[in-house]
């Protein structure tokens, strides 16, 4: 019986449209609003609470982030020691500079293995090399395993957050989509009801597919060891009933040593799902005798990593171990939920990733997708500046547009050029104090606000209002004090 | 659709891995930055008692809604009877090297030898050893020693019975990543198997065992 196998595509930021118009869009979804609302309200409160707990989570933090660029410093050599130590151990390590090689490779190894069927761990990679929809044109079926990724599959939808990807999704919405797709028109909207269903619909995969899929939370250099972090355990079975695994990982996930795990785990657990620790890890390298699978491959994924890695200020994105925290934490991803993103990578994390990955020639939005405000930066267990990375890659899409030479008769260019000329010299800005004081008066009566200016500066007060020129300038005010 | 529409272009005689580790000490010759070593101020041993260790993995144990024994050594096997029993749970799988005197006489003890995965599906529960325990954060940890069998043996039956010594548990991570055999399988458990998938409620035993017992041995 092949029931719905559904596969929507992966969001693509090629395609995508602009942030603010997908946001438009998604604002008007009230049910959408108020369970993200919900989700990220719960998801904080927990990880507020451990964290005040974790006397030294500041050295943590250090620690972490310290671990993290430490990785990328010499990332050739970290990968090349891992690649080596886990095929000492048995395994089979591939390299891939794209999307397009990473599914190749995946679909040449599920051929020679004869395998019609794969059951899968969530993974955020491939999600972004649009892994399942590549399968399922090569007559491969993808079954996801984790119970927030079978209900986006099962319901045709995409994700919307990195660690808890159906949250926009609440109960009823669920039990529609089981009741339709597993043939139970009985069954309750109970959440332990749904787990229930999910569990009876999956263990019949787990036990008969013989290849499996997944990610990696990190690769340790020093033992070539892989990391699985979960919850449901569907990550357990899938790393040991099945004959062949294959991992797909980004270059960017190994890490020196084992014992940097005595760090990162106290991090992750507590910022991603606000636990002590999650029920499940799972640490292993290559291929164990006797236990789990035979054949065990790990493929190695560029697709515009080392792109990133060559920007000074951009490279601190790599650091990121995908914990979520930097999207419960952001007012507006709180706001527009994870779609309007276009792309699997949404919030404040998928506002820098995705326009790097891009090589700037995509999702230009995105990095205007923030109010700057800072909560992403302070929750991030280590320690990415995102709001410097924003500012950053604003400037770096201002500059492509430079290039155009359209970009010679635009408004905005013409006032940042002027704007630059007056504050480069005290003596300007000063006259023009005066100059937009005297023209204030023209069109103003008494002390109110503005709400409407004319051309381009218009677009300002379209959302809000503007504060009229005192009277007096501070400038002014310090002179005449040090006159009298 | 990302992946069919970007061509796969190698250089000649270029393999991918060869690319990719090019493009990284391009990139990192441009903008690697200085070499730091890693500030480890967090705390990384513990703060305090044995006595005060051993509660504190017994409470986080019992958060997660498992049942913990404080027991002598020599009781082990009496009271696996008693709990096994009283649970109903007759057909309890054993890694081979799980010691024969905490096996108690009158069940249906299956040794794992090369057990299926059907079968294992099937029966009534497991009972290991374990290698470390983790106070503050109340893991279980195995490393797959002959005590604690292959990995999918503590996975697909629905309840695990887990005997473990007092001093075997630790305060805090640092101190059991100092402990462990990095060169050993290792899978870390936090009580049972559980989601939040479904609007952030908490549900147990999603796949993993749902009931799980801990003979916490103090001498």
């Amino acid at each position: 019986m092949n029931l719905v196998q559904l596969n929507p595509p992966s969001p693509d930021p090629k395609t995508a449209p602009p942030f603010p118009a997908a946001a438009k869009i998604d604002l008007r979804d009230t049910q959408l609003r108020r369970n993200i609302a919900r989700a990220t309200d719960t998801i904080q409160r927990k990880r507020a609470a451990l964290v005040e707990e974790k006397k030294d989570w500041q050295a943590l933090r250090d620690a972490g982030a310290a671990i993290r660029r430490e990785a990328l410093r010499n990332l050739d050599g970290y990968l090349l020691q891992f690649e080596d130590r886990f095929q000492a151990a048995g395994g089979t390590v591939h390299w891939a500079a794209n999307a397009a090689e990473a599914n190749r490779v995946a679909l040449d190894i599920l051929r020679e293995h004869d395998a019609r069927e794969v059951i899968k761990i969530k993974s955020m990679t491939t999600a972004e090399i649009g892994m399942n929809e590549y399968l399922a044109q090569h007559n491969v079926t993808a079954h996801e395993t984790d119970l927030a990724e079978l209900i986006l599959q099962l319901g045709g939808d995409q994700p919307s957050h990195i660690v808890v990807p159906a949250l926009h999704k609440n109960r009823q919405q669920v039990r529609e989509i089981f009741a339709r797709s597993m043939g139970l028109p009985g069954l309750s909207d109970d959440p332990e009801a749904l787990t229930a269903a999910a569990r009876q619909y999956l263990r019949e995969k787990f036990l008969r597919v013989k290849t499996a899929i997944c990610g990696a939370n990190f690769l340790i250099a020093e033992t070539g060891g892989v990391t699985i972090v979960e919850s449901e355990g569907n990550g357990r079975m899938c790393l040991t009933l099945p004959e062949t695994l294959i991992a797909i990982v980004g270059i960017e996930k190994v890490i020196p040593r084992f014992a940097d795990l005595e760090v990162l785990l106290q991090t992750l657990p507590r910022s991603a799902t606000g636990e002590r620790m999650n029920p499940y890890n799972s640490i292993w390298s290559g291929v164990i005798p006797g236990d789990g699978p035979k054949n065990m491959h790990v493929v190695l994924l560029d697709n515009g990593r080392t792109r990133v890695l060559r920007d000074g200020i951009g490279r601190q994105t790599l650091q990121c171990i995908r914990c979520g925290a930097c999207q419960n934490a952001c007012p507006v991803y709180r706001q527009t939920g994870g779609h309007a993103y276009g792309s699997v990578y949404a919030g404040p994390i998928g506002a820098i990733l995705t326009p790097q990955l891009e090589d700037m020639r995509h999702a230009q939005s995105l990095p205007y997708a923030s109010s700057l405000c800072g909560a992403c930066y302070e929750v991030c267990p280590v320690k990415i500046n995102i709001p410097e990375v924003l500012v950053h890659l604003r400037a770096r899409v201002v500059d492509r547009g430079r290039r155009k030479l359209a970009s010679l008769f635009d408004q905005e260019r013409a006032g940042m050029m002027m704007m630059a000329a007056i504050f480069a010299s005290s003596r300007r800005y000063e006259a023009a104090q005066r100059l937009a004081r005297t023209a204030q008066r023209t069109v103003r009566h008494g002390d109110a606000w503005y709400h409407w200016l004319p051309g381009m500066a218009g677009r300002w007060t379209e959302t809000r209002d503007l504060a009229p020129l005192p009277q007096e300038t501070f400038r002014e005010w310090w002179q005449q004090r040090r006159r009298s | 659709m990302v992946a069919a529409t970007e061509a796969i272009v190698n250089g000649p005689g270029m393999s991918s891995r060869e690319r990719v580790l090019e493009r990284i000490a391009k990139a990192n010759s441009k903008a690697a930055g200085v070499p730091e070593s890693i500030p480890r101020g967090y705390d990384c041993g513990s703060t305090q008692s044995t006595d005060e260790t051993v509660a504190l993995f017994e409470r986080r144990l019992q958060d997660y809604d498992a049942r913990v024994f404080r027991i002598r050594s020599n009781e082990i096997a009496a009271r696996a009877a008693e709990i096994l029993q009283s649970g109903h749970r007759q057909r309890i799988v054993v890694p081979d090297g799980l010691p024969t005197a905490w096996r108690p006489a009158g069940l249906a003890w299956i040794p794992d030898d090369e057990l299926s995965i059907d079968v294992l599906n099937a029966v009534d529960g497991v009972m290991t050893g374990a290698t470390l325990g983790v106070a503050v954060s109340g893991s279980i940890v195995l490393q797959h020693g002959p005590a604690e069998g292959r990995r999918v043996l503590t996975l697909l039956p629905d309840y695990h019975l887990c005997v473990i010594q007092a001093a075997q548990v630790v305060e805090t991570l640092p101190e059991a990543f100092a402990r462990l055999d990095s060169a050993r399988p290792v899978t870390f458990f936090s009580g049972p198997s559980a989601t939040a998938d479904i609007e952030m409620t908490r549900i147990k035993g999603v796949h993993g065992p749902r009931f799980l017992d801990v003979l916490l041995v103090e001498d």
